[in-house]
């Protein structure tokens, strides 16, 4: 009866919408991979720094409060790509800089980044054993 | 001395809401009520350093808007029962203390304006004093932060989650031959159908609402045609329609009779709110901007507000723990109630 009564997530939107801004911040990296390219900087490098620049971006719009904006309508478009994690730890950062520097925005700002790291850091180690095994033989 | 029938406590004394107070920010101003709140910030911070501060300065302004109508100072008061969302319920504590009265603060989600009116109501009717005052408060942005995601943290709100009002209500009871009266009190039980999701807290506690309807009905003897409007705290659209089905399946359909003060609020399709408003300062804030001048006016005889609350904690939830729900209705009326 509650899941009756209970709309659900209007996925006809969201999945399209979140396709079209996801690419739209995809293509802007590669835009910018592609400019730093231009100006003369081996591969490799180049899109170390398109990563910089969408991290500053997101950090940047997250500071001035648009990012949340973009996200309610791009979803899981603004959440995948890099600029989600800068979100995810700037905006903790902003909330709890009212109970001060260390206890507030030094110890919350990894609240919602955090599990991802800590994961996402065992996967990394647990996959590069399998590769290492795997190599042995 | 009231009378007892059942759960119900009927009210022989005629205790009445002498003044009230409601404030609210953007969001509410916003809102269809807006023109019926007695003052509204533009800015949600108030002009306060941090937004516990600004959920204090509430119900700072909103008691003291209260005791301005009705001509009074704090120490006409002789209880205050006030309660909000915040852990150790700091909102009340910190946005009161300067007033000097003696203080009970309660919890109940956000029940406690029904709560902490009924209380009142009782502590009147018992004869403890002459006046008592109830009052609670919610904040959007402090709550977000306490039990879901910082503010610029970008995500998607589920459909059926609810927004948070930024607002408080403040009521003033006392006995004064004036209408809005109090006439019953029904005092709500604690009631758990097993939903987990925090998001649905309508339907978390629809079955809580059911179960008080019930029992006041049975006690009084009265159906919901004698009610112009049972004005339910902050359901939420889920919550509104899971309680209509399951009294209409048990025989007692509500007719028209019920709306939300989570609904009325927001305009739920222009504001983006979801399923509605919520918050122990939605309740309070529709009660005393909207309800009870409609009592005083006449354009409502006989209202009930029941609010609702879901009794969780994010630990709670986080540990897999359903969602207790919470109901307690007050019957307010134009007329008195007598022996």
């Amino acid at each position: 009866m509650t899941k009756e009564a209970s709309p659900n997530t209007k996925s006809w939107r969201n999945i399209p919408l979140a396709f079209l801004i996801g690419g739209l911040i995809c293509t802007l990296g590669q835009g910018l991979m592609e400019f730093y390219r231009s100006q003369g900087l081996p591969k490799d490098e180049a899109s170390t720094w398109a990563s910089v620049s969408l991290v500053f971006l997101s950090a940047l719009l997250t500071g001035m409060k648009v990012y949340d904006n973009i996200a309610k309508f791009g979803g899981a478009g603004t959440l995948v790509p890099i600029t989600g994690f800068a979100n995810a730890v700037v905006s903790p950062a902003m909330e709890f800089k009212s109970e001060g520097f260390v206890l507030g925005l030094g110890a919350k700002m990894f609240i919602i980044a955090g599990p991802v790291i800590v994961y996402g850091i065992t996967a990394a180690v647990v996959y590069g054993l399998i590769l290492f095994f795997m190599g042995a033989f | 001395m009231a009378t007892r029938k059942g759960n119900t406590l009927f009210l022989d004394t005629a205790p009445s809401v002498i003044s009230y107070g409601a404030v609210g920010s953007k969001k509410e101003s916003e809102g269809p009520l807006a023109a019926a709140f007695d003052r509204l910030w533009e800015d949600s911070t108030l002009g306060e350093e941090t937004w516990e501060k600004a959920e204090c300065r509430l119900q700072k302004e909103a008691i003291r808007i209260a005791l301005e109508k009705g001509e009074l100072s704090p120490k006409d008061l002789q209880v205050i029962f006030a309660g909000d969302l915040l852990n150790q319920c700091t909102s009340s504590t910190y946005g009161l203390r300067e007033l000097g009265v003696p203080f009970i603060g309660l919890y109940g989600a956000c029940s406690t304006m029904a709560e902490s009116l009924a209380l009142a109501a009782l502590f009147i009717e018992g004869g403890f004093g002459e006046r008592a005052a109830a009052i609670t408060s919610s904040h959007f942005c402090s709550a977000e932060r306490q039990f879901r995601f910082p503010l610029e943290y970008g995500g998607q709100r589920t459909p059926t989650s609810q927004w948070t009002v930024t607002g408080s209500g403040a009521a003033i009871l006392g006995r004064k031959a004036a209408p809005p009266y109090v006439r019953a009190v029904t005092i709500g039980t604690i009631t758990d159908m097993g939903i987990t999701d925090a998001n649905n807290m309508g339907a978390a506690m629809a079955p809580a609402a059911a179960d008080t309807l019930r029992r006041f009905f049975k006690d009084s003897g009265m159906k919901p045609a004698d009610f112009d409007l049972i004005a339910t705290g902050d359901l939420g659209q889920v919550g509104s329609e899971l309680l209509r089905e399951v009294m209409e399946k048990e025989g007692c359909p509500l007719e028209g009779r019920q709306n939300d003060c989570g609904l009325m609020i927001y305009d739920r399709e222009r504001q983006q709110v979801e399923a509605g408003g919520s918050g122990c300062g939605c309740s309070a804030s529709v009660l005393c901007a909207y309800l009870l001048p409609a009592l005083q006016r006449g354009e409502i005889m006989n209202l009930l507000f029941m609010a609702t609350g879901a009794l969780m904690s994010t630990t709670a939830v986080q540990q897999g723990e359903s969602i207790p729900g919470i109901a307690h209705l007050v019957w307010l009326s134009k007329e008195p109630g007598m022996r």
